[in-house]
């Protein structure tokens, strides 16, 4: 079998799984769900090997292969054909997301084993991988644009899963609507693309490109940055990132492998497949790059200052992809995507952990209540620590190489990229402070009540209550469940946390500067066509821009040491002497205010002046008038029917007399 | 005398036939009124019989005697039934057919 | 003479049928009609139509107001109110019949129809009589004839239903209706 057959079959068990899973739960055994669930999502992972070793058996040249099912439109100038494209770029890709997926599925299994809604919740699963997997192997703008939507829809789903918290449902539509958005932008694309060349099919695009436009030509400027608006809202940057931290609602499970590992990615993907357009416009590669920046820099601070664990890992997951954003932007495409397999792997880590310590706190987010899990829960907290090293670029972690290598790679395309570099070590330090800020409040420090409670072998219990908001809940479907299962308890979460422990370890020695270049090699095929991958960064200054990294990171980690450790008053003092950057800092740079009063308030105004003005007095009165103008015809026309014999009798002599009239008019 | 004297008579009989099924109320009396008309069209085609010396008019003429007398036996049996009902005889208290 | 007939005739038939309009009691309405009934028939004499002059007197003025007469009896006078209730009646009811008989006159009298302003062509000598009617009644128009009767049973019938007592209906007491 070749591989796009192994590929079709990558999409096939997710979307089985769904609809096994959906339709079938009721005659199914109880928690059988999860199980189908992640046996479909495993048994796609072993066909995406089955397709890179049929994809490698090809020589280096003929590794974009196409297929098709079958032609959906064909007529006025469209041929649109249900077909995806294997190639490197599309099998790392679906690689990276089934193998998460699948630990993630293991993952959930027990996480939300006591749910009502189980095997929705492995139905909504299994058909996110299925729409990201279709999004990534997509061949055309349709497919893709398919795929896009429907990834967007699986997110809603799974926000607002537990659909009876109002707060989870509010970001589930906050999160779908800032997603629209961008489909919006990805479909403007897509029709300016068609209008230009004529076709929607990435080969024939990515070929005929380089001779239809001329560099920063306004249309394909004009495309990128649509694509980018698309990108941007997919994978949270600025400024269409304020659903991500609401997100966090979901599940930890969903908040692992959609905001974390895949769905988020999407739009990295995006740029990276799109490279050749990008070429031709540089300036939207320039914009994309610099948003990137940003991103990457806010998030980091407004880390530093939330209190909510799920959330400071968001805003982690956000500045993370400013990283990869900017390196597929400025040409690091292997660096890019390498950084986008690591972070899957340690940010799911770092999720996965989360979930276990806030089922030990009973449901509770607030990360000042937590410290000291040490003793009571050794084996999340040794993982934790494994998944803070790994993001916070520590020497020898996967984050070290991936992120590292980015930044040589600004730094070695010269002009204003220095820039991009400088900037992405600003926030790599920030990125250690808050990495360990997590660390040493959770696991060091003297034990909190409910570890305490923990280390005499009792987990916690607590009322069911919203984490954010407090209020009063119960444990029925639409709800949590009641048990909440820690690692240390639960086999398969164990399992999962461990291989993606190892993977955030060991992960990174597939590209070390000089030593291999594993990558770049097999990506070499996609991305040959841009005199961009030619830019090779000399191996001595890749290790030195490393140490520079490393220096860093250890810096980081040491002053978060003293923070948070040495001298733990140090935050309250902070907070007081920096209070107004302090509150800057927690409100999220007031982002959701500024929207609130862009957007969503005249929105609301022009909704509230339309029902008032123009329907209840324009269209409704319109109605009214034409009914009573109605009405008063009918009451003068029934008049006439008066009920006297003798009135008939008149009007029918009447009309003789004026038809003869007119006969005799006629005749004369 | 010209045929048409006694055509413009037969019109001159119609016209107050058809007045006197307006102004009055007595149902008896509008029957009267109906005969009226009907004898006006019994002149008329009698005239134009005589006019083209064909018979076929004065035949037309007899069965319309026959339908009149019809017509006026159903009439006077309405009539006689809202008597014995006691309905006050008098066309404008009908109004049944008020809409 | 001739013309004397005509205009007796005609006089005698505007008479009887402004009588049955103005007059106030049906009875005296009826036996106007009466009137007008018999002068119709001399002014059909006139026209060679002997047999339906016969049979306007006989059938007609004889049988049919026969009918009228007991049927005036029976239900008795009948006041008539003096107010209007539909509005425009009393003005425009003249006012129609009038602009119908000039329609009507114009039409005859403009007319085109040929034979019109004359006598009508010279006669054979059975015009009209009832065996030239007879013969067509029973030859020509057969099925006409037949028709009729028909309709006669019809409505013979027809009358004995409307106007048969009904076990509803309340019986009257003749000792005290009032006369």
């Amino acid at each position: 079998m070749n591989a796009t057959t192994y590929a079709w079959l990558v999409l096939a068990f997710p979307l089985a799984g769904c609809l096994v899973n959906a339709l079938g739960w009721r005659l199914l055994p109880p928690r059988a769900a999860g199980w189908i669930g992640t046996a479909a999502i495993a048994l796609a992972f072993v066909n995406s090997i089955a397709a890179l070793v049929a994809l490698q058996d090809k020589p280096a040249s003929g590794r974009e292969l196409t297929s098709s099912l079958w032609t959906y439109a064909s007529a006025a100038g469209l041929d649109i054909k249900v077909g995806i494209l294997v190639d490197p770029l599309s099998v790392f890709m679906i690689l990276v997301v089934t193998g998460v997926s699948t630990l993630i599925h293991l993952y959930s299994i027990s996480y939300l084993e006591s749910d009502r809604g189980y095997a929705r919740y492995f139905s909504y699963l299994n058909f996110f991988v299925f729409s990201m997997l279709l999004l990534v192997l997509a061949g055309n703008f349709v497919l893709l644009i398919v795929g896009w939507a429907f990834v967007g829809f699986a997110s809603y789903a799974l926000i607002s899963y537990w659909y009876r918290r109002n707060t989870a449902t509010k970001a589930g539509m906050k999160a779908f609507v800032i997603n629209v958005i961008g489909d919006i932008g990805l479909v403007l694309a897509a029709f300016f693309i068609f209008r230009e060349l004529g076709t929607f099919d990435y080969l024939a695009i990515f070929s005929a490109a380089p001779q239809q436009f001329t560099t920063n030509e306004g249309v394909v400027v004009a495309i990128c940055l649509l694509m980018l608006v698309g990108a941007f809202a997919k994978s949270a940057q600025l400024p269409l990132h304020t659903w991500l931290p609401d997100a966090m609602e979901g599940p930890t499970p969903v908040s692992a492998l959609i905001h974390a590992a895949t769905m988020v990615t999407a739009g990295v993907y995006l740029i990276a497949r799109m490279h050749p357009l990008f070429l031709e416009a540089p300036t939207a590669a320039d914009i994309s790059a610099f948003l990137g920046l940003a991103t990457l820099i806010f998030a980091a601070t407004v880390a530093l200052a939330v209190t909510d664990l799920k959330r400071i890992i968001a805003y982690s997951t956000i500045s993370q992809i400013g990283y990869m954003v900017m390196g597929v932007s400025i040409g690091a495409y292997a660096a890019g995507l390498f950084h986008l397999m690591s972070h899957a792997f340690f940010k799911a880590l770092l999720f996965m952990a989360a979930g276990s310590v806030i089922a030990a706190m009973a449901g509770t987010q607030n990360i000042d209540r937590m410290s000291g899990f040490r003793r009571a829960l050794p084996f999340t907290s040794g993982l934790l620590i494994v998944g803070a090293l790994a993001l916070a670029a520590f020497p020898g972690t996967s984050g070290f190489f991936s992120k590292d290598e980015i930044l040589a790679f600004a730094g070695e395309r010269g002009g204003f990229y220095w820039i991009l570099a400088i900037g992405g070590y600003v926030g790599a330090f920030l990125t250690a402070v808050y990495a360990f800020r997590i660390v040493f409040r959770v696991v060091y420090g003297e034990p909190c009540p409910e570890a305490r409670e923990l280390e005499q072998g009792h987990q916690a219990h607590a009322e069911p209550q919203n984490p954010l908001t407090g209020e009063k809940e119960d444990t029925d479907v639409g709800f949590p469940g009641p048990v909440h299962n820690i690692a240390e308890r639960a086999r398969p979460m164990a399992i999962a946390m461990a291989i993606l422990g190892a993977g955030a370890l060991f992960g990174g020695y597939i590209q070390v500067p000089g030593v291999d270049h594993v990558l770049d090699t097999f990506l070499e095929p996609t991305f040959e066509d841009s005199p961009l991958s030619r830019i090779h960064v000399p191996t001595a200054t890749a290790w030195a821009d490393l140490g520079i990294g490393g220096a860093l990171s250890l810096l980081g980690i040491a002053t978060a040491y003293y923070v948070y450790r040495v001298a733990p008053q140090t935050p309250e003092r902070l907070r007081r002497r920096a209070h107004a950057v302090y509150t800057f800092l927690v409100n999220k740079w007031y982002f959701d205010e500024l929207y609130d009063t862009l957007v969503y308030r005249p929105v609301i105004a022009t909704g509230r002046f339309a029902n008032a003005v123009l329907e209840r007095v324009v269209v409704q009165g319109i109605v009214a008038a034409t009914v009573d103008a109605v009405r008063g015809v009918s009451v003068i026309v029934r008049g006439a029917q008066s009920g006297f014999v003798r009135a008939y009798a008149l009007l029918l002599v009447g009309g003789f007399a004026a038809l003869g009239l007119y006969f005799l008019i006629v005749s004369s | 005398m010209d045929i048409s004297w006694y055509l413009v008579l037969s019109a001159l009989l119609f016209a107050i036939g058809a007045g006197g099924v307006l102004i009055r109320r007595s149902p008896l009396v509008i029957l009267l009124c109906l005969e009226l008309m009907l004898n006006a069209g019994n002149l008329a085609l009698v005239a134009f019989a005589r006019q083209h010396g064909d018979q076929d008019g004065q035949v037309f003429a007899l069965i319309v005697m026959v339908v009149a007398a019809c017509e006026v036996v159903v009439g006077l049996g309405l009539i006689v039934a809202m008597f014995r009902r006691r309905l006050p005889l008098n066309v404008d208290e009908m109004r049944d057919l008020r809409g | 003479m001739v013309q004397v007939a005509f205009f007796a005739g005609a006089i005698g038939a505007l008479a009887g049928a402004i009588g049955v309009i103005a007059l106030r009691n049906p009875f005296y309405s009826v036996l106007a009609l009466v009137v007008h009934l018999v002068a119709l028939a001399g002014l059909f004499l006139l026209l060679y139509a002997q047999f339906v002059a016969a049979a306007q007197v006989v059938v007609y003025a004889g049988a049919v107001m026969v009918l009228y007469v007991f049927v005036a009896a029976y239900v008795g006078a009948v006041e008539e109110p003096i107010w209007e209730p539909i509005p425009g009646q009393r003005f425009l009811a003249p006012l129609l019949a009038v602009a119908l008989f000039t329609e009507l006159s114009i039409a005859i009298l403009g007319t085109a129809l040929s034979g019109i302003d004359t006598e009508g062509p010279t006669v054979p000598a059975g015009f009209g009589s009832p065996e030239a009617i007879g013969t067509l009644l029973l030859e020509r128009f057969l099925i006409v004839f037949e028709a009729a009767s028909m309709l006669l049973l019809v409505a013979a019938v027809g009358a004995i239903v409307l106007a048969g007592r009904t076990r509803s209906d309340p019986r009257p007491d003749l000792g005290e209706e009032g006369s």
